[in-house]
């Protein structure tokens, strides 16, 4: 080995880069060579100080007071009040993507706990995941009912409730069908300060029934039956907030 | 264009959008500012850098298919920090670093804690290390990037990031021994 590839690969092997092959024949090299010894122990040496030191610097305030204000959207009236930025609870919402993801899920407390209810909840949460992604979250993007009502119309057979609620602070995305077990059901997007909330419709023969809530991982759920349709709200918001909605809706 | 959308008229964005952006980009914030710290060598310019790197970032969000948001956000900052550098210093000179216009603030209790000779000389060197080392030294280091996204970031090579990283360091090194001034590299200065 040339002496740069052999420095080269120091840094490969202890930024821990290196395939297994490389990693090993680098090992076999390290046993002879008392320079590449002396020079990986320099290395962590650096890196130590450089941690201890606490160079990394977080963003000011100002400046994410900045940013905030620019990313306001106008459409949401109210919004920036008392809103403050706070990144943890989008690191949190990443997390708890992250885990809702890995652990899975298969209790749904809220509508009785039963097998099938499980799977269901299990749908919902997973289709709530799924509206996160890029271009999935609404098929229809707009903040007034009647264009979004009317988008429902011959491609379902129900007219789910779409009310524009900005003034109360929930308000309206859009739209979209959702497949949950096989069915098609229609979502209803709203906001909630920076957090989205979607709205599972479809409907049931049941009777009604109260609102019923759950969470898990960070993620909260409302459900309610009412006037033979069965509707899941679920978000990261709070269940206030949820139960709010809910009020909204049912008014 | 989807049926209904109604952008703000600013950056062409819908609500969705912003939402989306605020869930998966502005949680790199602090990684965005840091880069532009270090790049900038100057808080104030820094905060205006990553500033427009975000406004950016935002106008170009439609773009964006997924995938690892930081390395998407901070490829932005550094191209941002770049024109903005090669704006203000068109003939490329080096510009050393001064003490007096760059005061520090902001310090954590946790850095005050630290012997102040060791902070003040690491930060010293790493602002004299030339941009292309210090960029690949700060995400690897402050960041913990992968050599990936470094080279997602940074437009190189896997190769080249493993190998600029490697020099980096050894600069940094010679640099902090007591006595040995700066910049004194050996070897060749290529790339």
């Amino acid at each position: 080995m040339s002496c740069d590839r052999v420095t080269s690969t120091l840094h490969g092997y202890f930024d821990g880069e290196l395939d297994a092959a490389g990693a090993a024949e680098f090992e076999r090299h390290l046993q002879s060579c008392a320079h590449c010894t002396s020079a990986l122990e320099a290395t962590s040496v650096l890196r130590s100080s450089l941690q201890r030191s606490a160079l990394r610097e977080r963003a000011p305030d100002s400046l994410r007071r900045r940013i905030d204000a620019a990313l306001e959207a106008p459409a949401s009236p109210r919004a920036s009040v008392g809103a403050a930025t706070n990144a943890w609870r989008w690191l949190a919402l990443a997390a708890s993507f992250l885990l809702v993801v890995l652990i899975g899920w298969r209790q749904f407390e809220g509508l009785g706990g039963s097998r099938q209810a499980s799977a269901l909840a299990s749908s919902v949460v997973d289709a709530h995941l799924r509206s996160l992604q890029p271009g999935h979250l609404v098929d229809v993007v707009s903040s007034d009912q009647h264009t979004v009502k009317p988008w429902f119309d011959g491609k379902i057979t129900y007219a789910p409730t779409v009310r524009d609620l900005a003034t109360a602070g929930f308000p309206l995305l859009g739209g979209r069908l959702d497949v949950l077990q096989g069915r098609t059901v229609a979502v209803v997007v709203y906001a909630r300060r920076k957090h989205l909330i979607n709205v599972f419709v479809w409907p049931t023969r049941e009777r009604d029934s109260p609102p019923s809530p759950g969470s898990r991982l960070g993620y909260n759920w409302l459900g309610w039956r009412k006037g033979g349709m069965e509707v899941i709200a679920v978000s990261d918001v709070n269940a206030g907030d949820l139960e709010a909605l809910h009020q909204l809706l049912v008014k | 264009m989807r049926p209904g959308v109604k952008p703000d008229g600013r950056d062409g964005l819908d609500a969705v959008d912003r939402i989306r952006f605020q869930q998966l980009v502005l949680p790199h914030l602090d990684a965005a500012f840091n880069l532009s710290r270090w790049l900038m060598r100057d808080r104030a310019e820094a905060e205006d850098a990553t500033q427009e790197a975000m406004l950016r970032a935002l106008r170009f969000f439609r773009g964006y298919q997924g995938g690892d948001a930081r390395a998407w956000l901070l490829q932005i900052v550094r191209n941002t920090c770049r024109t903005r550098l090669g704006k203000s210093n068109p003939a490329g000179t080096t510009t050393e670093f001064d003490e007096d216009l760059h005061p520090q603030v902001d310090e954590t209790p946790e850095a005050l804690a630290i012997a102040g000779d060791e902070r003040d000389r690491l930060m010293r060197a790493i602002e004299a290390l030339p941009a292309r080392f210090r960029e690949v030294l700060v995400l690897r280091e402050f960041e913990g990037c992968s050599y990936k996204e470094i080279a997602t970031i940074t437009s190189l090579p896997m190769g080249t990031v493993m190998s600029t990283l490697a020099r980096a360091r050894e600069k940094l090194q010679r640099s902090l021994v007591p006595g040995s001034g700066l910049g004194a590299e050996h070897g060749g200065g290529r790339q």
